[in-house]
């Protein structure tokens, strides 16, 4: 009684691709990127160094210091690409995974521990970095975006949203409603969906037949899929979905076709509903190690290039633990702030009963 | 006896449920492969296979919506709703069909339909992982809503839950799901009605009452008021609705003095009826008014300060000593 769709490490033929995993740069007839040296350098060293934030906050709660992680281990170049396609008008929803496109929108990765330490429950103010809170609740965000799309459509302001999910979150009946109301108000946004081939322990099979992408046909409007783990045509694919969006063409569905190389999260445990080798072949796409024999064999940066990159990480890495270990806790009558925007009587009389209540342990 | 988890002793009961009816499903997000994030539905599907332990995708009101149409061809579905925060895509399905067709088919239809969930603070986890919805739920006619507090209960009530012909909202305490208790599993003499309280402990001078992870910091803090010479009763009323008044006027006739303790916010919160029925009820042999400990009304705050958040020890005892105070 199960549908089965095929799945794995092939890379099927609809694959829009320009750097193979080998490093080898290859043509597309309908997308092409020209970048510089020096640009395919900053990609490589935002690939390197969100990895190395990601590992760093994965040892900090290993070591108690963060409640949960969501590591974004193996959608480096689905994130960074992605994120580096966007102008800063634009506007980005993110999930809970989302730390490499933080990384591109300039939100501090302190910032995002504060939520896993449980010390916020959002901590950055979204409108400074046009980089929305994270969101939990599965496909929620789809909806604001297109909400946000439709403000900007009125506003007749040239930038777009890009709203990020999962492969689950396409199961939502709020994602299905995004992609209806994105389609009928022909509203400027990219869904970019990472499919990732896991939902915590469900495979892809559980949420479709069909390749995610091709989904947005019976919505009415294209749907194009990435290999999720080459950098250079996920910018590519996102740069032409966002322009098409701001230049009024409407949304964009891009399944960025990747793998979620670590747990789902730091509490869950994938040997229970995984076969190792499926990691190992993903291994072998590894996002950053590619954009590393890209550069090599071009001889576009050198050992020392890589050692200084690998030196910085170290430094980010530090710097991100001090950080971290040195975050204040909340205080107590914290819990009362920033529940209403406007005076609220109830509010005002539980923080005075609750701050005489810890006096009385004072005295 | 077998000693057991609070997640094991539901687990079993399933299992003994499944095995003793062959139209009892388990459908929900990671509950067969992976057991469920809390491990409730361990090994079912192994047992009983994917036609019967269902992982759905990935949507709440999917899984509560096909539940129906299963009950309706006869099936028996118990539903896992991974944490309490998202049930809410779930509530239309809940709140306007599951709880009301019964009734719009004149007693046509029934719907015995279980929805899990897992429920409460107290873990460390990010948001919407540990709130308390039951008063959304006991606000909507239709729907039974029980809270199991530890093992043997888990044990009793989810069999019982699974058996009734009603839709029941099943509160699983999650911080409790690993304590451990001694459970006899060779019969069902000893079960309470999972529609009944239960004093769990007998007391004289004020009542405290609470439902699934409360009860056992009530008994704490009755064990506590001993030492300064208060005799607490604790009833743990395990089915929110319906309401065992019975039990809980009669105790409140006899200590004078309630306090009611949840997660959940005071304010529009499960006490707020208990308050109401037993002032109704008890009026003339109240010592104080009935008084509420729980969670404040402000949203579930980040997990470093939900300590501050959650009824303990000292805010039972504090309320208990204010309801002296009249
Ligand atoms: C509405 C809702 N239901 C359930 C969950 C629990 N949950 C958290 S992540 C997750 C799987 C998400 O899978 P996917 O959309 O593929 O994103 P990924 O985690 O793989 O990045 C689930 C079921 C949730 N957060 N929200
Ligand atoms: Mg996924």
């Amino acid at each position: 009684m199960t549908a089965d769709a095929s799945r794995g490490a092939q890379a099927p033929p609809e694959l829009v691709q320009l750097l193979t995993p080998e490093g080898e740069r290859v043509e597309h007839p309908d997308y092409d990127i020209d970048l510089t040296p020096e640009e395919v350098r900053s990609l490589y060293r935002d690939l390197a160094l969100v990895r190395r934030v990601d590992l760093e906050a994965v040892a900090l709660q290993r070591q108690g210091e963060l409640g949960i992680w969501a590591s974004l281990l193996g959608q480096e170049a689905a994130q960074i690409g992605s994120g580096r396609a966007l102008t800063d008008a634009d506007m980005a929803f993110p999930t809970y995974r989302e730390h490499g496109v933080a990384w591109c929108r300039d939100v501090d990765p302190l910032k995002l521990l504060g939520l896993f330490r449980g010390v916020n429950h959002g901590g950055w103010d979204p409108k400074e970095h046009n980089f929305h809170l994270y969101t939990i609740v599965i496909g929620s965000q789809t909806l604001h975006a297109v909400g946000y799309a439709m403000g900007i459509q009125r506003d007749d302001a040239t930038a777009a949203t890009i709203a990020y999910f999962g492969d689950g979150a396409t199961s939502q009946g709020d994602v299905n409603e995004a992609f209806i109301w994105a389609s009928v108000f022909n509203a400027p946004i990219v869904f970019f969906c990472q499919n990732n081939q896991w939902a915590i322990s469900e495979p892809l099979e559980r949420q479709t037949r069909i390749p995610l992408y091709r989904r947005a046909s019976g919505f009415g409007f294209p749907g194009v899929r990435v290999d999720g783990n080459d950098v250079f045509a996920c910018l590519a694919v996102t740069r032409q979905a966002l322009k098409n969006a701001r230049e009024g063409q409407g949304p964009t569905l891009v399944e960025a076709y990747t793998y979620r190389m670590g747990a789902h999260t730091t509490t869950d445990d994938p040997t229970r509903y995984r076969v190792a080798s499926e990691l190992e072949a993903w291994k072998l796409k590894d996002p950053i190690e590619r954009v590393k024999a890209y550069l090599f064999k071009n001889e576009h940066a050198d050992q020392a290039f890589f050692d200084s990159i690998d030196a910085e990480a170290d430094q980010l890495g530090a710097d991100l633990r001090r950080r971290c270990l040195a975050m204040p806790d909340p205080r107590p009558l914290d819990i009362f702030d920033h529940v209403y925007s406007e005076p609220h009587p109830l509010i005002d009389e539980e923080r005075a009963q609750f701050a005489a209540y810890l006096e009385g342990f004072e005295s | 006896m077998t000693v057991m988890s609070l997640s094991k002793a539901l687990n079993e009961g399933m299992r003994k449920a499944m095995e003793d009816d062959p139209k009892v499903l388990i459908m929900g997000e990671d509950v067969g492969k992976l057991g469920g994030v809390f491990r409730v539905t361990d090994g079912l599907q192994k047992d009983f296979g994917e036609d019967r332990v269902i992982d759905t995708p990935l949507a709440e009101s999917g899984i509560i919506g096909t539940a129906i149409g299963l009950a309706l061809r006869g099936y028996r579905p118990v539903c896992e709703i991974q944490f309490d925060g998202f049930v809410f895509p779930a509530a239309d399905q809940i709140i306007t069909q599951l709880a009301k067709m019964p009734m719009r088919s004149l007693g046509a239809i029934k719907l015995p339909v279980v929805v899990r969930i897992p429920c409460g603070g107290g873990i460390g986890a990010v948001e919407h992982h540990s709130e308390s919805p039951e008063a959304y739920f006991t606000h909507t006619a239709g729907l039974r809503v029980v809270a199991c507090s530890n093992p043997a209960d888990a044990y009793s009530m989810i069999q019982q839950a699974i058996r009734s012909d009603d839709p029941v909202v099943f509160f699983e305490p999650k911080r409790r799901y690993w304590e451990k208790a001694d459970i006899d599993t060779s019969t069902g003499d000893w079960w309470t009605p999972f529609d009944k309280g239960r004093v769990v402990r007998p007391g004289t001078d004020a009542t405290l009452i609470a439902y699934g992870p409360m009860v056992k910091t009530c008994l704490e803090a009755a064990t506590a008021a001993e030492d300064d010479g208060r005799s607490l009763e604790v009833i743990d009323l395990r089915s929110l609705n319906p309401l065992d008044q019975p039990l809980v006027m009669e105790s409140a006739s006899r200590t004078g003095r309630v306090v009611v303790v949840h997660e959940a916010p005071v304010n529009n919160g499960f006490g707020a009826e208990l308050a109401a029925r037993i002032t109704e009820r008890c009026f003339y042999r109240l010592e104080a008014p009935v008084l509420r400990v729980g969670g404040f009304s402000t949203p579930y705050p980040p997990s470093k300060l939900e300590e501050h958040y959650l009824p303990d020890l000292d805010r039972v005892l504090d309320a208990v000593d204010r309801a002296f105070g009249y």
